[in-house]
């Protein structure tokens, strides 16, 4: 047996001198590599900033907006010529021409019709609105002077908050050089400055970005996520419990699973066109309604929760079942009782993050129709509605510059609402986890 | 390396029973302590390892011999919050110092472990992969040269001659450790080091890998911890006797067995507790 | 009587039903004193009772309102005159609308044609009948399967264990969900794509290369037919997601490779959250980013250097995919590089191998049918990824391999088709369900082989 240790092998010398020799070579490999890993990584973290960062910075302007003040005069002349103070006059009157007198009172050398039309383009047309809701409250304040804040145009707001180059050539700016001067004269006297826009939650769409909120976006998200959470979770936690406690090991269970994770990689947009195809066309349901949104959204989150349900019941040391059944409980009392408890911080945890999933799905809304101009705020399930993804989506294909700032704006109101769900979910999950 | 080193001197106050020292160790360890986080796991251990022969370490299960066997080719490194301190000499220079690579010092001391972990590469490719990063072999000629003498000496040869493309995990368990063991001297090394190499074999396997450390020893110096008397008497000329961290007794193998000279040396083997 | 009042009955119906089978259930044992003589507690009774009250009712109620306005409109246009009848499918389509908008309130009645008047009155009629019918037959449902099981009540009746076989079986039905949800999708999808392929041949839409799928309004129009040629969109989407995946996985497995193996736990703990937010970012948010810098940026860039981008160029929309990807693919990745045994390391290490030796040649050989089953499932979902390129690719069917170039993919042609009102029957319509099916079968197929293979090397180190 011995005939082995005759084969020939190197001398130890030979064989050091040989690593050694290695070493610079392998030791610069060894940087390289690792340079790679943490570039990758700052790659990873420079993206997370940069996107955040241009979001934020576009966007955060948003909750300020461009007022201008103004002294109008409730002319009864124009509001009620009949003095009858008849309701439905009041609400069709002409509030259009106060706030055109309040501006030529103010700008009392402008003339001519172009140069009138260039002036009254400094208020929006959200302020004749303003000043019907207030006539309309209160008639008695007809005939009076009141000095009030009216909302700024758009364009306007955009030159106030440095979003638009007062260097352009004229052309091709949407404010003129005049424009640009009345504004100036508005600012010096503090007539026209920015203040906080909390008409950007309040308000529903509009085709003007000043006016432009995301009220009936979020109304219309919180009832699609309503559905989709009384759908989802029930049905979600129900199925991991038979899956996990009470599935006998056969083919149709086998089948059930495969089913599940495969359902969690289907694209999104597929369940659109199922939501499309039998909601809407079988079974006759309303287009563009958060009902609608809401099953389809329960579908495509309801993988996930049974994921993370199935997960928190594994979580569950099997030393407590045995007990619970050793003591005569039922399957069913041993999971209700005994399992159930301990699970469902964890499934709650699954809960809300397939809720955030479904808070952030734009695609599948599109084909079911939640993506039309709506300016109302749905007041029910059946209601036509949009949510808040597809809001940033309807708003970002809209040419006007104020847009983009409310896009960024929405957008930011949507990753609040993520952080908080995401937040949420990992304290509590780092307030239930136990390790076993 | 043959430069021939002087015994270092065993500090006072150590609390090990027997010869400590051997004439030109190839390691020298003085005061070796190693903590896992606030864990003490070995304390203050003094111990010389000969050339050409098997050191069995032997002790109950935590009592931290394993924890030692790695601190000899720093393997400990790679456990995050492991500390070792004190002084461990491989031929005379301390392979805990700055100038120490822990790569070439891997390549002076091999390691099997105790589960047979082959890469999940060919047979071929297993054996050839020290020989590959350290850049032992010029040519393909002299990297089969390489692959074929270690796996004869593993003595696998002739089990896997015809299949060295097949993966590794294709083997039965004690095929693969041999050729963990193939894999390990393909780097020719100094030292081997083995941890508990037997425990997931069967007793014929055992008894194959017994043989090759026997064979081997004529090449290597080798330093086995297993937790079974058995082997130790079979394989080692000296035994280490380790106990909560302390070690409590080293000599020659026959002594051990047969006159220890501590008290919890003589309860172990005599089958009291462990 | 509206179906939320009905269903608030129901429940009502329920917990009567539960004190029934309670005291029920006491009584037929003589009180109180005595409930040890039960099989089952006598809570158990009144769920039993409960259940059959109202399971049977629910179900029914469920049914019927989600049938109730097919029927009904079924019932309606067998009413209309026989001219109307006798309507191609899409007019009649338009009528059905009409009525629908009538009985909705959304239109007044006299905007309308005359025999819709009438359609639509007797819709509401019809609805209102069955409302009536509706709720005489789930509350009757409810009493007889109250009074039943009250009936049934006896020491011996094994309560618990019927109810709990009852629950069992609705537990199942939630699982279930998830085979009717696939069911669901492959026969919606499947049936209209087949009515597609009755217009439209499988192999024009397989091969051909030119797609314009816009019908003319008149018959007589200059191609009229349209053409329905996928092929330029079967190369977008490969483009783009060929794009994001070079990418994302490079960044995303060297960042899972440098935070696994690298990175001291503290900066792991603290960066891998930091890059998975990249992950909770909803699509329609890096779309817009696309659109509106990468896309702007491209364009200096690319004019800085002489060449033509398009301003909804493949790249754009590649680039940022693959920004959306990369937690996916490096989330993966870590999992399957944690996954292979610290003994296979330690076992290179021992050998005197770098760090980055033992990752490139053992840890990353032993990962890589994970690795691969990741990459398979990060390029499903950059197939069937929607918003970012309908945002930012654009809508001309363009077939090349520039990236500079503005291209269109399947998803973005779904969504183009189906957005807005249309007709249910047009080709154009249908196509996107054909379109759908190929993006279906596709990612399964691609998800089915990813889960094969990652689940078989999860095993092998299990």
């Amino acid at each position: 047996m011995n005939s082995t240790n005759d084969l020939p092998v190197k001398s130890a010398d030979e064989t050091q001198a040989l690593v050694r020799k290695s070493l610079a070579r392998r030791y610069r490999a060894e940087k390289r590599f690792r340079a790679y890993g943490a570039a990758a990584v700052l790659a990873g973290i420079g993206f997370v900033i940069f996107l955040f960062g241009t979001i934020f910075s576009q966007g955060a302007s948003v909750f300020r907006q461009s007022y201008v003040q103004l002294t109008v005069t409730y002319d009864p002349e124009v509001i009620d010529p009949s003095g009858a103070r008849n309701p439905d006059e009041l609400v069709t009157a002409d509030y259009q021409s106060i706030i055109r007198a309040a501006l030529r009172e103010r700008f009392p050398q402008v003339e001519g019709r172009p140069n009138l039309r260039e002036l009254y383009g400094v208020v929006s047309s959200a302020a004749s609105l303003e000043l019907q809701q207030r006539v309309v409250a209160d008639p008695s304040i007809i005939g009076s002077r009141e000095t009030l804040w009216v909302l700024a145009d758009d364009t306007v707001d955009m030159l106030l908050k440095d979003k638009v180059s007062r260097s352009a050539p004229e052309d091709e700016r949407r404010l003129s050089d005049q424009q640009i001067g009345w504004i100036d004269a508005l600012a010096a006297d503090d007539s026209l400055k920015l203040r906080f826009n909390a008409a950007f939650l309040s308000n529903g769409d509009s085709r003007d970005p000043e006016q432009a909120g995301v009220r009936g976006a979020l109304i219309g998200s919180a009832l699609t996520l309503l559905i989709t959470l009384l759908l989802s979770f029930p049905i979600g936690v129900g199925a991991a419990i038979y899956l996990e406690e009470f599935a006998p090991r056969n083919r149709m269970t086998d089948i059930i699973e495969v089913n599940i994770n495969n359902l969690a990689a289907v694209p999104s947009i597929v369940f659109g066109l199922l939501g499309l195809a039998m909601f809407i066309a079988l079974f006759g349901l309303p287009r563009s309604a958060p009902l609608v949104g809401g099953l389809v959204l329960s579908l495509l989150t309801l993988p996930t929760i049974i994921i993370a349900s199935r997960a928190a019941l594994k979580a569950v040391p099997p030393s407590i079942r045995e007990a619970a059944l050793g003591m005569g409980a039922s399957r069913l009392q041993m999971v209700m009782h005994h399992v159930m408890p301990l699970a469902i911080p964890g499934m709650l945890t699954g809960a809300i993050i397939g809720m955030a999933r479904a808070l952030g799905e734009s695609a599948p809304l599109l084909m079911i129709g939640m993506v039309a101009f709506i300016v109302d705020v749905p007041s029910g399930f059946v209601d036509p509605a949009t949510a808040l993804p597809v809001q940033v989506f309807l708003w970002s294909d809209l040419p006007e510059r104020g847009f983009v700032e409310r896009t960024s704006g929405a957008i930011i109101v949507l990753l609040l609402f993520l952080i908080v769900m995401n937040a949420t979910a990992v304290i509590l999950r780092n307030k239930f986890e136990k390790r076993w | 390396m043959n430069q021939s080193s002087k015994i270092r001197p065993v500090p006072e106050g150590t609390k090990t029973i027997g010869d400590v020292t051997v004439p030109e160790p190839v390691f020298s360890c003085r005061d070796v302590d190693v903590y896992y986080g606030d864990k003490h796991a070995i304390k203050k251990v003094n111990i010389d390892i000969g050339r050409k022969q098997v050191l069995a370490m032997i002790g109950p299960s935590g009592c931290g011999k394993s924890t030692f066997l790695r601190c000899l080719n720093r393997m400990n490194d790679t456990i995050v919050g492991a500390r070792v301190e004190g002084m461990i000499e491989l031929d005379g220079q301390d392979i805990h110092e700055k100038r120490q690579d822990v790569v070439q010092l891997r390549a002076r001391v091999g390691m099997v472990f105790q589960k047979p972990n082959p890469f999940p590469k060919s047979i071929y490719e297993n054996v050839a992969y020290g020989p590959r990063i350290h850049g032992l072999a010029a040519d393909r000629a002299e990297l089969d040269e390489i692959v074929n003498v270690s796996l004869r000496r593993a003595g696998l040869w002739e089990e896997v001659k015809d299949r060295l493309n097949q993966p590794g995990t294709s083997l039965s368990g004690g095929q693969q450790q041999r050729l963990c063991i193939a894999r390990a001297i393909a780097v020719n090394p100094e030292v081997i080091l083995m941890d508990e190499p037997c425990s997931a074999l069967d007793p014929i396997a055992t008894a194959r890998i017994e043989d090759l450390i026997d064979e081997l020893r004529e090449s290597y110096a080798i330093c086995i911890v297993t937790h079974s008397m058995q082997q130790a008497a079979r394989v080692s000329q000296r035994t280490a006797y380790f106990h909560l961290g302390d070690l409590i007794e080293v000599g020659e193998t026959n002594k051990i067995f047969t006159n220890p000279q501590a008290k919890l040396t003589e309860d172990y083997i005599t089958g009291r507790f462990g | 009587m509206s179906p939320s009042i009905l269903l608030v009955l129901i429940i009502a119906l329920s917990v009567l039903a539960f004190q029934l089978g309670k005291t029920r259930a006491i009584a037929v044992v003589g009180g109180q004193r005595r409930i040890r003589d039960l099989h089952s507690l006598p809570g158990h009774y009144g769920l039993l009772t409960a259940i059959w009250c109202g399971l049977p009712a629910l179900l029914v109620f469920l049914a019927w309102v989600l049938l109730q306005d097919a029927v009904i409109t079924r019932l309606v246009i067998a009413q209309l005159p026989a001219a109307s009848q006798a309507l191609p499918e899409a007019q009649l389509g338009l009528l059905l609308n009409d009525l629908r908008n009538v009985v909705a309130g959304n239109v007044s009645p006299e905007m309308v044609a005359p025999e819709t008047r009438i359609a639509a009155a007797q819709y509401v009629q019809l609805r209102d009948i069955a409302e009536l019918a509706l709720a005489a037959i789930v509350v009757s449902i409810g009493i007889v399967g109250m009074l039943w099981v009250r009936a049934k009540i006896r020491p011996d009746l094994r309560a618990r264990n019927s109810y709990e076989r009852v629950i069992e079986v609705l537990l199942f039905a939630c699982s279930a969900v998830a085979v009717f949800t696939t069911l669901g999708i492959v026969l919606s999808i499947v049936f209209e794509a087949f009515r597609f392929f009755s217009i439209v041949p499988v192999t024009e839409f397989v091969f051909g290369t030119n797609w314009s799928p816009q019908m003319a309004i008149r018959a007589d129009q200059v191609g009229s037919s349209g053409a329905f040629g996928a092929v330029p969109l079967f190369a977008g989407t490969l483009l783009i997601s060929f794009i994001a995946m070079i990418v994302a996985v490079p960044i995303g497995l060297f960042s899972a490779i440098y935070l696994a193996e690298y990175a001291p736990i503290k900066v792991r703990k603290y960066v891998k959250p930091l890059l998975e937010v990249l992950a909770g970012v909803p699509t329609v948010v890096y779309g817009f980013f696309a659109v509106t810098t990468v896309g702007p940026a491209l364009r200096v860039a690319g004019e800085a250097m002489g060449l033509p981008v398009a301003g909804e160029s493949a790249l754009a929309a590649g680039l940022v995919m693959g920004i959306m990807i990369i937690p996916f693919v490096s989330s993966l990745s870590d999992d399957m590089i944690t996954a292979v045994p610290q003994s296979l390391r330690d076992g290179a290490y021992a050998l005197g191998a770098t760090r980055s030796e033992t990752i490139r040649q053992v840890v990353l050989r032993a990962a890589l049918p994970g690795i691969v089953g990741g990459v398979l499932l990060a390029i499903s979902r950059a197939i069937g990824e929607t918003m970012i390129v309908v945002m930012a690719a654009g809508l001309s069917a363009n077939l090349t391999a520039n990236p500079l170039e503005a291209v269109t993919t399947v998803t973005v042609q779904i969504v183009t088709l189906l957005v807005g009102d249309q007709e249910f029957d047009s080709p154009k319509t249908l196509a996107a369900f054909a379109l759908g099916l190929v993006l279906f079968l596709v990612t399964l197929l691609l998800n089915v082989i990813a889960l094969y293979v990652v689940r078989k090397y999860r095993e092998q180190y299990e």
